[in-house]
C-alpha cells in the first residue's frame, strides 16, 4: 500500500488476500462519508479480488453510487481507506489521482456519451487524449477493433443520439475498455433496459472479464442481472454491506433484510 | 466514529448570520473555482483547436449582433446628443462626446451584456447539460482535468473575443452616430471628426478595451461555474443558466463601476490611472 498517494503498484503478491481466491484488486476499509449531515457509507469493509466480477447490490439509496465514486477517485473519505491495485486513493492529489485513473475504466448508468462528437469520436477520445503517438489510422483500427469487441459494426459515424439505450452501453463500454484497463466499473448497468438488451449487456460484461481478464464491480439493484454474472456479491443497505460472498452464499443468507431483498425476486421467479 | 461526530457536529451559526450564509460560501466556491480555472490555463496539454472552436462560436458568431447593437446605440446617441448640446449650441462637441462616451463605457458594456446573453447562456446551459448528463464525470474517469479540456478554452477565448467584439462595436456605432449627425442632422463633417482627434485619446480606447477584457473573462468564468455545478437534471440545467445569465449581469455593473473609478482617479494616474 502506498500511503504517499505514488504510482507504483504493489505486485499482487503483495496485496491483501481474500481467503483463498485471488489478491484483493480493491480493498475498502471501514469508510465512512456523509453528506450534509446525513451517513450516507457506515464503516464499508470490502476486499475485491483480482480477474473478477463483484456485484455490489442494494436498493435505491443504500450508498452504493457513493461507494464506487470513492473507488474511482470522484468523493473522498471523511474516514477510511480504498486501496485500489495497491494505492491508496483517498490521500491522492488531484495530479495523481489522473494517471492512476488511466488504469480503470467506468461504464455509466446513462452511458455518459459526449452527445456532441460521433461513436468513432468518443471511443477514441481517451486514444487522442493519453496516446498522443497513434497516428488517425491506428486509432481509427483501435476504434473500429474496440467496438467489434462489444459487438457493434459500422456505427463510427452515428451520433450518440441515433442509436438504442444498450447500444449506448456497449458504446460506454468500448470507450471504458479502449486502453486495456485493469479495472472497470458499471454503474446500473442494466437499469431501464428491456430483458433482451439486459441479457445482451450481461452478455457483454461476462465477455470483456473472459477476454480482457479485468477487474469488474457492477452496481446494481438488477438480482437477476447480478446472479447472471457475478463471481461475488456484496449486498449493501443503508450505508452498511450486510452479506458477502459467492452468488451460492449469498443465496442461502438467513440475514433478513438480504432475505427480504432477494426474496422480491426470487420470490417470484 | 462518524455517525457520533454527525450527531455531535458543529455549532450551529446564530440566525443573523444564516442570510449572509449562502452568499459567502458561493463567493468562496466561485474564488476557488477562478483560482483553480486559472491555473489550469498555465498546465499542459494546451488545447489551441477548442481554443479556436470557442473563439469562433464567440467572437464571430457573434460579430452579428454586436453590430447590429452597435449601429443603433451609435445612432440614439448621436440623436440624444445633438438635442442635448443643441440646446446651449454646441454640436461641435457632439462627435467627441460620442466617441468618449462608446470607448469608455458603452462599446465594453454592451458587448459584455451581448457577451452574457449569447455566450453566457450557452456556456452554462451546454456546461450545465453535461454534468447533469455525466458527462463531465465521464471525462473525468477517463483521466482528463475537466478545467482544462471544457473550461480553459471558453474563459481564454471570451477574453480574446470581448475586446474584438468592443472595437468592432465601437466602430460601428461610430459610423451609426456620423450618418445621423452629419447626414440627418446636418453636422459639419468636419467638426465631427476634428473634435475627435482632438479631444479622444489612445488611453481612452484601451482602458474601454481593457475593462472588456476583465468583464468578458469573469462572466463567463461566472456562466462556467453555474454550469460546471448544475445539479437536478432539465431544471437545475435552467437555474444554472438563469443564475449565469443574473450573476453575469450583475458582475458587469460591479466590474464596471470599480474599473472606472480606479481607471479614472486611481493612484497611478490622477488623470487617467489605468487608462
Amino acid at each position: 500500500m502506498s500511503e504517499s498517494g505514488g504510482q507504483q503498484s504493489t505486485p499482487s503478491s503483495q496485496r491483501p488476500k481474500t481467503g483463498g481466491l485471488n489478491p484483493a484488486m480493491i480493498d475498502v476499509q471501514n469508510l465512512y462519508k456523509s453528506f450534509n449531515g446525513f451517513a450516507v457509507l457506515k464503516g464499508i469493509n470490502l476486499k475485491m479480488p483480482e480477474g473478477t466480477t463483484t456485484v455490489v447490490l442494494g436498493g435505491s439509496g443504500s450508498g452504493k453510487t457513493v461507494l464506487m465514486k470513492h473507488i474511482m477517485g470522484l468523493f473522498k473519505p471523511d474516514q477510511g481507506q480504498v486501496i485500489v491495485d495497491g494505492q491508496d486513493v483517498s490521500t491522492m492529489a488531484r495530479h495523481e489521482l489522473s494517471v492512476f485513473r488511466e488504469r480503470m475504466g467506468m461504464v455509466f448508468q446513462s452511458a455518459a456519451l459526449f452527445d456532441s462528437m460521433t461513436v468513432g469520436d468518443n471511443v477514441a477520445f481517451p486514444l487522442r487524449e493519453h496516446n498522443k503517438n497513434l497516428s488517425e489510422k491506428d486509432i481509427a483500427e483501435k476504434v473500429k477493433a474496440t467496438l467489434a469487441v462489444v459487438d457493434l459494426h459500422d456505427v463510427e459515424k452515428k451520433f450518440p443520439a441515433e442509436l438504442s439505450g444498450g447500444m449506448r452501453k456497449r458504446v460506454g463500454l468500448a470507450r471504458a475498455i479502449i486502453r486495456d484497463p485493469k479495472i472497470v466499473l458499471y454503474d446500473e448497468p442494466t437499469t431501464g433496459l428491456d430483458p433482451l438488451t439486459t441479457e445482451s449487456v450481461d452478455e457483454m460484461i461476462l465477455n470483456a472479464r473472459e477476454r480482457l481478464h479485468v477487474t469488474s464491480v457492477v452496481i446494481s439493484h438488477d438480482i437477476g442481472s447480478a446472479f447472471h454474472i457475478a463471481d461475488r456479491i456484496a449486498v449493501i443497505n443503508e450505508g452498511r454491506i450486510v452479506e458477502e460472498g459467492t452468488p451460492q452464499d449469498v443465496r442461502k443468507t438467513q440475514e433478513p433484510l438480504t432475505k427480504q431483498f432477494l426474496a422480491t425476486w426470487f420470490g417470484r421467479a | 466514529m462518524a455517525e457520533q461526530q454527525v450527531a455531535e457536529g458543529p455549532k450551529k451559526p446564530p440566525a443573523w448570520l444564516k442570510t449572509l450564509t449562502r452568499p459567502v460560501e458561493l463567493l468562496g466556491e466561485l474564488s476557488m473555482f477562478t483560482g483553480s480555472s486559472t491555473a489550469a490555463i498555465f498546465t499542459r496539454p494546451y488545447r489551441f483547436g477548442l481554443l479556436f472552436g470557442q473563439l469562433e462560436f464567440m467572437a464571430y458568431g457573434s460579430m452579428f449582433v454586436v453590430g447590429l447593437t452597435g449601429l443603433f446605440t451609435g445612432m440614439v446617441l448621436a440623436l440624444q446628443t445633438v438635442y442635448a448640446f443643441g440646446l446651449f449650441n454646441a454640436q461641435s462637441l457632439v462627435g467627441a462626446t460620442v466617441e468618449l462616451s462608446l470607448a469608455r463605457e458603452l462599446a465594453p458594456i454592451f458587448t459584455c451584456i451581448v457577451i452574457v446573453a449569447r455566450v453566457g447562456s450557452a456556456v452554462a446551459t451546454e456546461l450545465g447539460t453535461m454534468r447533469v448528463t455525466e458527462q463531465i464525470d465521464a471525462i473525468e474517469t477517463m483521466a482528463v482535468d475537466p478545467l482544462n479540456y471544457l473550461v480553459v478554452p471558453r474563459i481564454v477565448a471570451a477574453a480574446i473575443a470581448a475586446p474584438i467584439l468592443t472595437m468592432l462595436f465601437n466602430a460601428i456605432a461610430l459610423f451609426g452616430a456620423y450618418m445621423i449627425a452629419v447626414w440627418a442632422k446636418d453636422l459639419s463633417p468636419g467638426t465631427f471628426l476634428n473634435r475627435i482627434q482632438a479631444l479622444v485619446q489612445v488611453k481612452d480606447l484601451t482602458s474601454g478595451l481593457g475593462k472588456s477584457v476583465v468583464i468578458g473573462f469573469v462572466v463567463t468564468v461566472i456562466a462556467c461555474y453555474r454550469g460546471y455545478r448544475a445539479e437536478g437534471g432539465a431544471r437545475g440545467v435552467g437555474i444554472a443558466t438563469t443564475q449565469a445569465v443574473v450573476g453575469g449581469l450583475i458582475a458587469i455593473f460591479f466590474i464596471d463601476y470599480i474599473y472606472t473609478a480606479v481607471s479614472l482617479y486611481g493612484p497611478q494616474d490622477s488623470t487617467g490611472g489605468l487608462g
